[in-house]
């Protein structure tokens, strides 16, 4: 009797708890996605309606934001120019991202541990420590004010590596190479057809990553591109106060047109994103 | 030559040239370039650069810029990193230890701010954060914490400025520190938990005793990167700073980060590229330090905490 009385104090303990769990985590959740919230909302309203004061609904200003927003700034040249420079750039390191890591998980060549080590320890070093000596070198090659700046350095990616090094030794099995070359298939042949189809998924959670890492840099076009015809989505975003002064609705939807893709990524490839990014911080 | 190619295992070097031809000519070069341009007075006025030894280095530290820019890029980077950790710390374990219903979308709504285009942030806070129109401000008048005549200037306040770049970066990376946290608590053998509450830890104990010890070289990574990041933080502080410019470091230079001194001083103004160069590397430097002071302590406590797990084992 006594123990059955402790339990269902328990349970009504365990409610309350759990009740303010979930009301923790839910405010917590709004207070996350509010800006972004806001920023839409507000994308549809128009500057006037904006300066009187914070609503929920949308407004019905959204035509009339993009048409002011497209007068003096045209984002989707700043679209394309993202995409230009983040496809060429996340194919590239993909491909030689896999290729190496191939080389690195089933070739036992001499050097092999000592070079791989040696670009990890690089992946901690951040890209701003070389940026003057980048800047003057591609002066120097007259690639500087040209994608090609932005998009050759991703070649070498040495997080793609270090990660499908891991998914190779792991999904790729010595029997099925071997049986590739009794069958003489030749070494390059069986990474392209054999291999590469296997890696696929692990390809496509480093690249939906590489993706958005080119997506959303910043510094490295900033200090690269000079005409406004080459500007990149982020590089037009941060002018964006400046070109349209007091006009509230066209910042808004500028920044929410800069947003979107990002939210609708998101929808559709959480999984492999979350599990690409925890893959390097556990498999050290 | 044929009998280099006789032993397959030699293709290995076919395959890993292009990934060292980029790696060495494009990343590893321009870091020794800048490195050795850190010891020039390479500028607009000097295109070609001479040879100044120390001399950069030396300014750094006369630089009342670059020192408030450690400052604040400290300050920055705590302010966001300690609440950062609770959070992250906090959620990890109630999402994995407790039985939450649509974990998985809290997961994500948490974690999304982390994939958005940093210069995007930073705009719509600045319009966010705005004076009589800025929403931030409307939604404190809305649920009455200030009266409608006296919102808050926060983009001309030295403190409210700052403050408002720790928080952002707070709400982009507690999510993203929260995933590691979880992946690595999952792996947690449940055993240890149950022996722990039979021997009558409760779920505090158990976190200190268990939880943290166990994901530790998880909280080093977590550690050690948000620091690299935070030490190079850019994106934010300069594009949230009132005004139409870009980049001039807030009210009374508040949110000047080194980084945006390097920028300031290598690509406007007289261009004193040598100059930026000493900042780049006194930046690497900072943060080489840092992280040796980390590996060493933390690995001081290993003891101490491998101990702890085997007295909850027993």
């Amino acid at each position: 009797m006594r123990s059955n009385k402790k339990t269902k104090k328990n349970d009504a303990g365990k409610f309350t708890g759990k009740f303010f769990l979930y009301f923790f985590l839910l405010l917590l959740a709004i207070i996350t996605f509010t800006p972004f919230y806001i920023m839409l909302i507000n994308a549809t309203r128009s500057t006037q309606e904006i300066n009187m004061g914070i609503t929920l609904i949308p407004g019905n200003a959204l035509l009339e934001n993009y048409k002011s927003m497209m007068i003096s700034m045209n984002i989707w040249s700043g679209f394309r120019n993202s995409l230009i420079v983040a496809v060429p750039s996340t194919i590239l390191s993909g491909y030689f991202g896999a290729l190496t890591a191939y080389a690195f998980s089933k070739f036992k060549f001499k050097g092999n541990k000592f070079l791989f080590w040696f670009i990890l320890a690089t992946m901690m070093i951040p890209i701003q420590l070389g940026l003057i000596g980048y800047y003057q070198l591609t002066a120097n090659l007259h690639i500087i004010n040209t994608f090609w700046a932005l998009i050759l350095p991703t070649v070498a990616n040495a997080a793609t590596v270090f990660f499908l090094k891991m998914y190779i030794d792991v999904n790729v099995h010595d029997s099925l190479l071997e049986a590739a070359r009794v069958d003489g298939s030749s070494e390059f042949y069986t990474f392209n057809r054999i291999v590469l189809p296997i890696i696929m998924p692990g390809v496509a959670t480093m690249s939906i990553l590489n993706f958005i890492f080119s997506w959303n840099n910043y510094l490295t076009p900033l200090v690269l591109l000079f005409d406004k015809e080459k500007f990149t989505l982020p590089i037009l975003i941060a002018l964006v106060k400046g070109t349209y002064k007091q006009n509230l609705g066209a910042q808004y939807l500028a920044v929410a047109i800069s947003v979107i893709p990002i939210l609708i990524a998101f929808m559709f490839f959480s999984k492999y994103i979350i599990s690409g990014i925890t893959a390097g911080a556990l498999k050290e | 030559m044929r009998k280099f190619l006789f032993n397959k295992d030699n293709y290995g070097y076919f395959f890993i040239i292009p990934f060292f031809v980029v790696f060495l000519s494009l990343q590893l070069y321009p870091i020794l370039y800048t490195f050795y341009l850190s010891f020039t007075n390479l500028s607009t006025a000097n295109p070609e650069g001479d040879f100044v030894g120390l001399s950069n280095y030396i300014r750094l530290l006369q630089d009342k810029f670059f020192l408030k820019s450690i400052w604040n890029t400290c300050r920055i980077w705590i302010l966001n990193f300690i609440p950062q950790l609770i959070f992250a710390l906090g959620l990890a374990t109630i999402l994995t230890r407790s039985k939450i219903r649509g974990k998985d979308l809290f997961r994500g709504v948490y974690f999304l701010p982390n994939l958005v285009t940093a210069a995007s942030v930073g705009i719509l806070f600045n319009v966010l954060l705005g004076w009589q129109s800025g929403a931030i401000n409307q939604i404190l008048v809305v649920i009455r914490i200030i009266p409608e005549d006296q919102k808050i200037h926060f983009l001309a306040n030295p403190v409210w400025t700052s403050t408002a770049v720790s928080v952002i970066l707070w709400w982009m990376w507690f999510g993203h520190s929260m995933i590691l946290f979880m992946a690595a608590m999952v792996s947690v053998p449940k055993d240890y938990y149950d022996a722990a509450s039979v021997d009558g830890a409760n779920a505090w104990q158990s976190f200190w005793k268990i939880t943290i010890p166990q994901i530790k070289p998880v909280m080093i990574y977590v550690l050690v990167t948000s620091l690299i990041g935070g030490m190079n933080n850019f994106d934010i502080p300069f594009v949230i700073g009132e005004g139409q410019n870009l980049g001039t470091g807030g009210p009374l230079y508040s949110i000047l980060t080194m980084v945006m001194h390097l920028y300031r001083m290598g690509f406007t103004g007289g261009r004193q590229r040598g100059y930026a160069a000493a900042v780049a590397f006194a930046i690497f430097f900072i943060v080489l330090i840092f992280s040796i002071i980390i590996f060493r302590s933390m690995t001081r406590k290993e003891v101490e905490s491998e101990k702890a797990v085997r007295g909850v084992k027993r």
